[in-house]
């Protein structure tokens, strides 16, 4: 149950491309044979095992657009694998997807190679509005689907999965017939589809892509690529996916601050903020923007902040070399004012705080609050509102 | 006047005899007229007991039939919430609050599924629950911050409501119900189904809107407005800085695919006719101003 309180709050969790191969094939879906490689000796002699005259090197890491970064090859030789594993691995890829300073690739997928003759995608995603699963499919396979929703939308076509009943054949039928899936290959995207389907509900994913789903010159259907988010929520009944959770891959802060029950999410400003409720974080990093600063992460203590949480939380913000100004702004319901001020002041003090720090404080026991923030003896600036708030902290990061 | 509850409502508590339900029972209960609107706890294994003199019964239907109670509230923890759910659901309640944070997507998606068809409204999940002040709270806010006027307020977030609710008590300006529509991607209530209620009621005379990246809901509810509203609203949007494909807290909050964009949104509002701010500061006070303009 331990992995499901540290995802809690947190972020969806993606998972490698080799990982959500495994998936499909466990739902019947075919794939081609892979293996996963963590150093160029194993890249080869896994290329070796595989047999056959191509191969595909594959870059696995949590993010798309690998392809176009260099982080995906072809070769066709044992000597072409091992050229290629080596440029690859170690490699920080850089895709619109990841930072700047791009993702350094740490695994491989080595793949048998595939005589593709058409690519179709097909993905998978929670409508919010229609409260069903949606499955979407195009032509277009290999494109990405944001922009086959921009450029011809026509293409994308929709069907709303009854769940009940699941995903049938005639509507898969429908659906492969307008994106020009050959009547000979129907049985086999069926399988593809239905399996994909089963998987996305069984395994409580949020978003599932396969793009492409090729078409073969011997007449197969292949997942040559997947890709699966997660529902963080339901992760207490999946310790088959909390299995493929690669740490490596996630933001080191946050996966700090999810042992604590902490959400948070680093950007690239310089204010720290600590705030309680979703809402009222992302409202206070809004206003702090609107002051002209800059925040510099999203976190979210929760509804219940103990001193320790908001010591973890301190610390965490002051990790960012950027830091040059803390606010804290909380409205105190559950969470007593009073709780929280001693909880300031006794991080404030463990970590010693050089960076200046507001504090805005409203809610239930407030006066107490900030009696007990203003006899600390520490210099934090109180804000009596959170635009008052937002103006002092962008002041002091100033170091006015 | 009000929507959806008032001092005559009568709440039975699933969860009650939990940590958190406990917590905010004792909380509804001391607030207004709560002894009277509190008067069940459903509890399959701990049917026949009592808490803070409130009966415990051992289904919602058996709670139903012995108090009349026609609402219910839910802290039930996240694995077993959507099946609480279900059974206010099949038991025919006019209303359900679900308080529980952490509900399984696909769970949420069959019960959703299951309600079609059904009279049960649905609050929630992932939300602090409605108020209507000076009569009932059910749900998790501060009643303290709350006064009794003519001012209403729908959110999708918990603490940010409360912002909003504090700014407009601050300047002397009641509210007539507070509703918190909870922040999970597949819920109950959506914004315009709580607009059109504040629209019909005559005891509201403005209304905050107060939003979040991610979904459509808040466009939707724009556009209605434009054509059916008679009612001056003000609204925000949080967001604003969050990068593309994160999640923010909320499962809800993600833009995906360009939609959903806070900018995007304000822009539907505004040509919608709803008076929006970007500063989270100001929405007590542009309300503030309408009120006295018009």
């Amino acid at each position: 149950m331990a992995a499901h309180v540290s995802f809690k709050r947190s972020t969806i969790m993606k998972i490698h491309e080799y990982q959500g191969k495994e998936i499909l094939r466990q739902f019947g879906v075919p794939t081609p044979r892979g293996m996963a490689c963590f150093s160029v000796d194993e890249a080869v002699a896994a290329a070796r095992q595989l047999g056959g005259t191509v191969w595909v090197v594959k870059a696995q890491i949590h993010a798309g657009g690998r392809g176009k970064g260099g982080g995906v090859k072809v070769a066709k030789s044992l000597d072409e694998v091992r050229n290629a594993a080596q440029q690859i691995l170690g490699m920080h890829l850089v895709t619109h997807q990841t930072s700047k300073e791009g993702q350094m690739v740490r695994r491989l997928l080595i793949e048998e190679g595939a005589q593709i003759v058409k690519e179709f995608y097909f993905g998978m995603v929670i409508d919010r509005s229609k409260q069903r699963v949606a499955l979407l499919a195009s032509s277009e396979g290999g494109m990405e689907i944001e922009v086959v929703a921009a450029h011809s939308p026509d293409k994308i076509h929709k069907v709303w999965i009854d769940p009940v009943v699941g995903l049938r054949d005639a509507e898969v039928d429908s659906v492969a017939r307008d994106i020009g899936i050959p009547a000979a290959a129907l049985t086999q995207a069926r399988a593809c589809l239905q399996g994909l389907y089963r998987a996305f509900v069984e395994k409580d994913a949020m978003l599932a892509e396969i793009n492409p789903l090729v078409l073969t010159a011997d007449g197969r259907v292949l997942a040559l690529d997947a890709k699966f988010n997660f529902d963080s929520n339901a992760l207490y009944r999946h310790p088959e996916i909390v299995a493929y959770r690669d740490l490596d891959e996630e933001d080191p802060a946050e996966v700090e601050a999810s042992k604590f029950d902490l959400s948070y999410i680093s950007l690239d400003g310089d204010i720290g903020c600590l705030v309680n409720g979703a809402g009222l974080a992302m409202a206070t990093m809004d206003i702090i923007k609107l002051y002209g600063g800059s925040p510099a992460n999203f976190l979210d203590v929760g509804g219940g902040a103990s001193k320790e949480k908001v010591t973890e939380a301190f610390k965490l913000m002051l990790h960012n070399p950027n830091l040059q100004a803390i606010l804290v702004n909380i409205f105190g319901g559950i969470m007593k004012c009073d709780v929280i001020a001693e909880g300031v002041v006794a991080a404030a003090r463990e970590v010693h705080l050089k960076v200046p720090l507001v504090v805005r404080l409203e809610g239930t026991n407030v006066e107490l609050g900030k009696k007990i923030l203003a006899e600390s003896g520490l210099p934090i600036i109180s804000g009596d509102d959170m635009a008052d708030a937002a103006e002092k902290v962008v002041a002091a990061a100033r170091g006015k | 006047m009000s929507i959806l509850i008032d001092k005559n409502t009568r709440v039975m508590t699933q969860g009650m005899t939990g940590k958190v339900g406990q917590f905010h029972t004792v909380n509804c209960k001391a607030y207004a007229n709560g002894t009277n609107c509190f008067v069940a706890g459903v509890n399959p294994k701990k049917a026949g007991e009592m808490f803070e003199g409130i009966p415990v019964y051992a289904s919602v239907r058996d709670a139903k039939a012995a108090t009349g109670a026609t609402v219910s509230v839910i802290y039930v923890p996240p694995s077993g919430a959507a099946a609480a759910i279900d059974e206010a659901v099949e038991a025919d309640l006019d209303l359900v609050i679900c308080i529980t944070e952490g509900i399984p997507v696909h769970d949420m998606l069959r019960t959703r599924y299951k309600m079609q068809g059904k009279r049960t409204l649905l609050i929630g999940p992932n939300c602090p629950g409605l108020i209507t002040p000076d009569e009932i709270k059910i749900g998790i806010m501060p009643g303290h911050i709350h006064r009794k006027g003519r001012i209403g307020v729908v959110s999708r977030s918990g603490t940010l409501t409360y912002e909003a609710v504090g700014q407009l008590t601050a300047l002397g300006l009641g509210q007539s119900s507070c509703v918190g529509i909870g922040g999970d991607p597949i819920n109950g209530l959506k914004h315009l189904d709580v607009m059109r209620l504040f629209n019909d009621d005559p005891a509201t005379d403005a209304v905050i809107m107060v939003g979040e990246i991610g979904g459509s809901d808040e466009e939707e509810c724009a556009s209605w407005i434009k054509d059916n509203m008679r009612k001056p609203v003000v609204g925000f949007i949080a967001g604003i800085t969050a990068p593309p494909g994160k999640r923010m807290g909320h499962a809800g909050a993600i833009i995906s695919g360009g939609q959903g964009g806070a900018e995007d949104k304000l822009a539907v509002m505004e040509e919608c006719g709803i008076h929006i701010t970007r500063n989270p500061a100001e929405m007590g006070r542009v309300m503030q101003k309408i009120l006295k303009g018009s």
